[in-house]
């Protein structure tokens, strides 16, 4: 088996909420598994077990109290661990290593489809010519009408927002690219393209890492499962929604 | 400065020293005016004296011409470009009765000539002093209020604002607009405000043979000219400066290339077309005249 | 979050040296303190954040940066465009206003304390250039044009003055006029603080842009927690007068550490 692209090594994450007089909700530990080129591993487990907050993790959008997440850098081979909290680490490995295709578009204001999803691209110093064609391409391909490749994503459905996001995080050839669950608002059709997108990443040996609760989607993508239920540090108490339970004022 | 003999007209009256300013203010005002010298365009505040007049008739003119003046000197005073206009008519008396000095209207004659307005048709010569009545000293309060900042641009040579207002004339105008006041650039240096002079006059204040004096009253500040200072106007390369021309002649004596004034002639939209300078345009029709 | 979907960045933050690089700033008056013990670098291309809420301290810190007020201690390097570092206090004022209308942009957060009001758009924009001695009006008024043009205000307002301009418009202008000498370091105060909503919108996504295309690092002061996410790579969290935190912008307003954050964070409603 080819070295790993993604090694994450004994992480531990709780939260400690000041807000409730500092309560600590415990959310994973010795978390440990690794991808490597061409694998798409699943994370699996009932909801609120931490899944999301792994991946959340592993993008470097939550901080992680302990372990290590080692990111192969695709400019020099080298891993380099992007769980320690340097900024700029995480900007430099985000910019060429790791890409990540949330759940929900944040819309920003005024901002075509179009160059939403070219963004990435310019950002890698692609001409804006091409970087759109490739764009528009890639839309076409996910069956976004054109008429809305001109329009910002805010006033999209769930659908539409979604394909946005997909075609924004497929676009580049990150060699890590996470997923959460992509196909989640998608209808049959669209949810095959997908489906043919990842086979088409995981050839191109790029290595995945999803949540997917869709188990017909799971079925077909998955090289593996990491069941994240072994990890919980709620010791059989589920932390239900972490995210919605921190962000509640007192 | 004359200190010879005395051609005086009329006696001083006991009451005033010579020149009405006491010896003390006087040395004040000419150190303002050798520091003024010694750095053309610069601005050089002096201790501006209350002046039996009111701001506005050219107090600070009146003071450097104080200063400056002997009991062999000529003095010609012009408003305007005439020599009979009120304001030139009061300074005028004022030194003959402060003074005792000679005055006179011919500019050829004057060793000191005090002007609001005008430079003389007639160019000045080596020796002569030009004294200007100004307003407003500072050729960047239109555009920066504050003085504590427009003397830190002065310091850093922090021009750009001037073109500025350049730009807003070509901007609303098509061209420079500014007729007078335009600014200019001494030696390089200093961004100088020429007094409310027609831009017409511009040209003959640049390498002037004679030594020319600013004074400001209500402002409280004095600057200067030394004799063949370089001194140009503000300009851009594609709008460069230019005077203001003339198509007709003078009505009156029929000199061309000199700064008219439009003189109305009845109400029914009658006028003429008459040199500003009154003293150039009597001497030109008594030559004319055998 | 916001990780997915919204960084600017064309130009490449990890290119070279820090271009400003600020070590034990602390300012005081008197007994009392505006800021303390606040260290950052800002690589060049890089959009750093200052958020906190009012009297925090960020806008002194922010003036302090800038050269527009004295530190009490501590030092404030930038890397001029030869590539040497100086330590800010040791420049003459007229090296320092120099940097101040070439170099470096400053965007108020009141359009009127960054624009004269009594001059056209046009010339608003141009006196940057003047200053820095061009005297072709032709060339200006070009140059003048086409920033205008990429701040969206109509070429037939470019002899108006700021005066008879709105909100948004003017905000546009400042920018404009800051970026048209093509400075490398932009700060801005609360840039979108007096907009409404809407026209607010107009004005972030247009900084974002220009940020993006130019490559511009940018120290930005707010309160707005959104206008942080959207801006910023980094931000640094103030309160009191010192950073209580620091880091990547999604990871600080996601996943908050120090109990202000979480206050801050937990203060404005979900969108």
């Amino acid at each position: 088996m080819n070295a790993p692209l993604l090694d994450v090594r004994s992480v531990a994450k709780a939260f400690r909420m000041h807000l409730r007089g500092g309560l600590e909700l415990p959310v994973v530990r010795d978390v440990s598994f690794a991808v490597a080129p061409g694998e798409c591993v699943v994370l699996g487990g009932p909801s609120g077990v931490g899944k999301s907050s792994i991946l959340r993790m592993v993008y470097g959008n939550y901080g992680v109290d302990a372990g290590a997440i080692l990111v192969r850098e695709r400019e020099t081979g080298a891993l380099r661990d992007l769980g320690a909290g340097d900024p700029r680490a995480v900007i430099g490995l985000r910019r060429g290593s790791i890409a990540y295709v949330s759940q929900f578009l944040r819309a920003v204001p005024r901002v075509p489809a179009l160059d939403v999803v070219a963004e990435p691209l310019l950002g890698r110093g692609i001409a804006r010519a091409e970087a759109q064609a490739r764009a528009a391409a890639m839309l076409h391909r996910l069956n976004l009408p054109a008429a809305l490749h001109g329009l910002p994503p805010a006033t999209f459905s769930g659908g539409e927002k979604q394909r946005v996001n997909i075609a924004r995080g497929f676009l580049t050839d990150h060699p890590v690219l996470l997923l959460d669950e992509p196909t989640a608002s998608l209808d049959a059709e669209n949810r095959d393209v997908v489906v043919a997108m990842i086979r088409e990443k995981l050839d191109g040996g790029t290595a995945i890492l999803g949540i997917f609760h869709d188990e017909g989607v799971r079925d077909r993508v998955a090289t593996r499962i990491v069941d994240v239920a072994s990890f919980s540090a709620g010791r059989g108490r589920p932390v239900a929604d972490t995210r919605e339970a921190r962000h509640a004022s007192p | 400065m004359r200190t010879t003999a005395m051609t005086a007209a009329a006696t001083p009256g006991p009451a005033y020293n010579f020149a009405y300013l006491d010896e003390g203010t006087k040395r004040m005002i000419r150190r303002a005016i050798l520091k003024g010298i010694a750095v053309p365009g610069y601005q050089v505040p002096f201790a501006s004296r209350e002046m039996p007049m009111p701001y506005g008739w050219g107090t600070g003119g009146v003071q450097v011409t104080a200063a400056i003046l002997g009991p062999a000197d000529v003095l010609k005073v012009i408003d305007q470009g005439a020599d009979d206009t009120t304001n030139a008519v009061s300074i005028r008396a004022f030194f003959r009765k402060t003074a005792g000095i000679a005055t006179t209207t011919r500019t050829v004659e004057a060793t000191i000539v005090q002007t609001r307005h005008r430079i003389p048709e007639t160019p000045l010569a080596a020796g002569q002093i030009i004294v200007y009545q100004v307003p407003i000293p500072e050729p960047l309060r239109f555009l920066e209020p504050r003085e504590t900042e427009t003397r830190t641009m002065h310091a850093l040579e922090e021009y750009g604002l001037m073109h500025v207002k350049l730009y807003e004339d070509i901007a609303r105008h098509g061209h420079i607009a500014t007729t007078y006041a335009y600014p200019v650039k001494v030696e390089g240096r200093y961004v100088m405000d020429p007094s409310p002079l027609p831009k017409f006059d511009n040209p003959k204040m640049h390498r002037s043979p004679a030594l020319q004096l600013f004074g400001a009253g209500r402002e409280k500040r004095i600057y200067a000219l030394p004799p063949y200072t370089d001194v140009r106007s503000l300009d851009f390369e594609d709008h460069p400066f230019t005077v203001q021309s003339f198509t007709e002649p003078c009505a009156v004596c029929g000199a061309r290339n000199v700064y008219l004034d439009e003189v109305v002639t009845d109400d029914r939209g009658g006028r003429m077309f008459v040199c500003s300078d009154t003293d150039h345009c009597g001497t030109r029709r008594a030559e004319a005249t055998p | 979050m916001n990780a997915d979907a919204t960084f600017p960045g064309a130009a490449s933050p990890d290119a070279a040296d820090p271009i400003l690089s600020v070590r034990g700033l602390e300012k005081r008056y008197g007994e009392r303190i505006g800021c303390t013990d606040v260290s950052f670098d800002l690589w060049p291309g890089e959009v750093l954040a200052i958020v906190g809420e009012s009297g925090s301290g960020k806008t002194t810190l922010l003036n302090c940066i800038s050269a527009r007020r004295a530190p009490s201690a501590g030092t404030v390097s930038y890397r001029m465009r030869d590539g040497v570092t100086r330590d800010l206090a040791a420049l003459g004022e007229a090296e320092r206003r120099v940097l101040m209308r070439t170099d470096w942009g400053f965007v108020h957060q009141n359009p009127i304390d960054g624009l004269r009001m009594r001059v056209s758009a046009g010339a608003n924009v141009g006196e940057r250039l003047m200053a820095v001695g061009d005297r072709n009006y032709g060339r200006i008024r070009a140059t003048a044009a086409d920033w205008l043009a990429r701040v969206e205000i109509p070429a037939d307002r470019i002899d108006d003055q700021p005066t008879a301009f709105s909100g948004g418009m003017r905000q546009r202008l400042q920018i404009a006029r800051n970026l048209v000498t093509h400075p490398r370091l932009v700060f801005m105060d609360e840039p979108t603080g007096g907009l409404d909503v809407s026209v607010q919108a107009r004005v972030l996504d247009l900084l974002r842009g220009l940020v993006a295309d130019l490559g511009l690092a940018v120290v930005i002061v707010t309160h707005d927690l959104a206008v942080a996410r959207l801006l910023s790579q980094r931000i640094v969290v103030m309160k009191d007068g010192t950073v209580v935190e620091e880091g990547l912008t999604d990871r600080v307003l996601d996943d908050p550490r120090h109990p202000y954050t979480q206050l801050l964070v937990a203060s404005i409603p979900e969108s």
